[in-house]
């Protein structure tokens, strides 16, 4: 119940506008401080000391764009990689996963449940780079058991962002 | 050539009330609109939010279905039973699906149902204003009386006990409320819905109360009168779907009352619209699915909007009630000289900023234009710099 508190709460108390300035910047994170402040009835140098404090606990750990490679003029490929893996007695996947992740290609990675263990998100400038990358880094490292590499086609949606907008609905401009 | 009849004019040929009935002031208002381009409208009384997309699925689903024919009266069983659930979890009166649950094609019908299924010609019907446009003529259209409380900004919109007890009088029927209201974002205190509950069941008064903006309410928890001690059972109350939960276009609505008021308005019901259409009424059963997460999401953005704009007229030195619920701003422009609707329109032609004169919602909306916030951030950051620019020309 707690996660619908808002509903029934009068005024929402410091932790609830804190919930409330996280969905303002995962919606728009160059919002500047004093409109947040203005949305969140806050003063803008509150809502600079919870930005602050949302950063010093890694909470926000960056702020980026949402880019539509498509409309971009470069061939730039990105796949999906299954990877198995041996996990090792002492830190189970997470050493062996702390070292692919930190190739520059691997944009994101996941622990998975089911038939895989590790899915990683590699982005290269063309095919040959990716194949590259998997054959010679990532199916070298010890431990790395097995890939299946997937490349994607079609972006429909990227971070909760719709690729293509829908034509818009022209709704009445005066209504009851 | 002698046998040639008499013929009358359509105008004559029509019924007086409807002759009488006066159009909205909205309508006039939006035909104006309807011949300008670029226009910021905060004109709108609808959420800018589309239906949540598992609301549309589930609808398309039940078309694949074949889904397509006419429903019980009533309404689809399994839909009144989720209402039922619903209403009682949040507003707390428990209401039984197969006898006190009404689907309507919106609220809008729920009310000219409730209002038709209990007046007889003379009967007096309490509501205040400034209010929804469809109140005093349908009190007009059941040959009630509408009678009057006017709501005033000082008080925050709030209509009182003590306001409303001069204007009982033995011929009156029903008492109608709107809280949070359509247009002026007022809303009733606990002790406010208390003290006029205790009215109403010493004066053995009828309540009808309209809380279709009831999610939509900031600053309080919202208290339905239907919960007050002794009022179940003399309270029609109406909900829908149509502004928490995004969904205007679908139509759909309901009233919770006793058997034999839920009876007397399906009765009227089952003639005229025999029942809501189907593929809406599949689509409010699914939105009772999650409500509580789809109306969360969709109520902060509100509540940001109206501090927003809030901040945004008390920085230009408009007089404006801190809205407690629903999506409207109802802010004073008596101190520049102008009528409501003068005003609105030398907004709309100078700056091409839409917004609705007090006056569409009853004469003593003079003084006030309602703006609705439900409009995205970057069009409201646009209306506020033109409307302070507007103004200023005023001084």
């Amino acid at each position: 119940m707690d996660k619908y508190a808002f509903l029934f709460v009068p005024t929402p108390t410091g932790e609830l506008s804190m919930d409330s300035l996280l969905s303002l910047l995962r919606e728009n994170a160059r919002v500047s401080l004093e409109d947040a402040a203005l949305q969140l009835d806050l003063s803008p140098e509150e809502v600079a000391a919870q930005i602050q404090a949302l950063e010093d606990q890694g909470v926000i750990r960056a702020y980026q764009a949402i880019i539509n490679d498509e409309k971009l003029a470069d061939d730039a490929v990105t796949a999906v990689i299954e990877v198995n893996v041996t996990p090792e007695r002492e830190g189970g996947f997470d050493h062996i996963a702390s070292r692919i992740s930190r190739y520059p290609e691997v944009t994101s990675m996941y622990l998975m449940s089911g038939q895989y263990d590790l899915m990683l998100f590699v982005e290269g400038p063309d095919l040959r780079t990716i194949a590259n990358f998997v054959s010679a880094r990532l199916s070298s490292i010890p431990g790395v058991t097995g890939t299946a590499t997937h490349f994607r086609l079609k972006t429909y949606k990227h971070h909760g962002v719709l690729m293509e907008t829908d034509e818009q609905y022209e709704r009445l401009q005066v209504s009851p | 050539m002698n046998n040639m009849s008499v013929c009358k004019s359509h105008r004559e040929r029509l019924a007086k009330t409807v002759v009488d009935l006066p159009r909205s002031g909205i309508r006039d208002f939006f035909d104006i609109v309807a011949q300008m381009k670029e226009v910021i409208s905060l004109g709108v009384g609808e959420p800018d939010f589309t239906t949540p997309w598992h609301v549309r699925e589930g609808a398309i689903y039940s078309l694949e279905q074949g889904h397509t024919g006419y429903t019980s009266n009533l309404g689809m069983p399994k839909l009144r039973k989720a209402i039922s659930g619903y209403v009682e979890r949040t507003f707390g009166p428990s209401y039984h699906p197969d006898k006190e649950i009404l689907i309507t094609v919106g609220v809008s019908e729920a009310l000219d149902l409730a209002v038709r299924a209990l007046c007889n010609p003379g009967d007096e019907v309490i509501y205040h204003e400034p209010c929804y446009v469809s109140y005093r003529p349908l009190i007009t259209l059941a040959h009630a009386v509408p009678v009057v409380a006017e709501t005033k900004a000082e008080d925050g919109f709030r209509v009182t006990a003590a306001q409303l007890r001069p204007l009982i009088t033995d011929r009156t029927k029903i008492l109608m409320l709107n809280f949070p209201n359509n247009p002026t974002g007022g809303g009733l205190r606990a002790e406010d819905v208390k003290d006029i509950a205790a009215l109403a069941v010493e004066k053995d008064l009828i309540v009808i109360t309209d809380e279709i903006y009831a999610e939509l309410t900031y600053d309080r928890p919202h208290v339905s009168i239907a919960a007050m001690p002794g009022m179940r059972d003399r309270t029609i109350f109406l909900h829908g779907f149509s502004k928490a939960l995004a969904m205007t276009g679908w139509r759909i609505g309901y009233a919770c009352a006793p058997p034999e008021l839920t009876e007397a308005m399906m009765r009227i019901h089952q003639y005229t619209m025999l029942c809501a259409p189907i593929m809406s009424q599949e689509a409010a059963y699914q939105a009772l699915q999650q409500p509580e997460r789809d109306i969360a999401e969709m109520k902060e953005s509100y509540w940001r909007r109206r501090n927003f704009l809030h901040a945004a007229f008390t920085s230009m030195g408009l007089p404006c009630q801190k809205p407690e619920g629903a999506f409207y701003m109802f802010p004073e422009i008596r101190e520049l000289g102008v009528t409501a609707k003068d005003f609105a329109l030398g907004l709309l032609d100078k700056e091409q900023v839409a917004a609705v004169p007090g006056t569409a919602f009853g004469p003593c909306g003079e003084g006030h234009i309602r703006c609705c916030y439900a409009t995205s951030m970057e069009d409201l950051k646009v209306a506020v710099t033109r409307i302070e620019r507007y103004i200023n020309g005023f001084k």
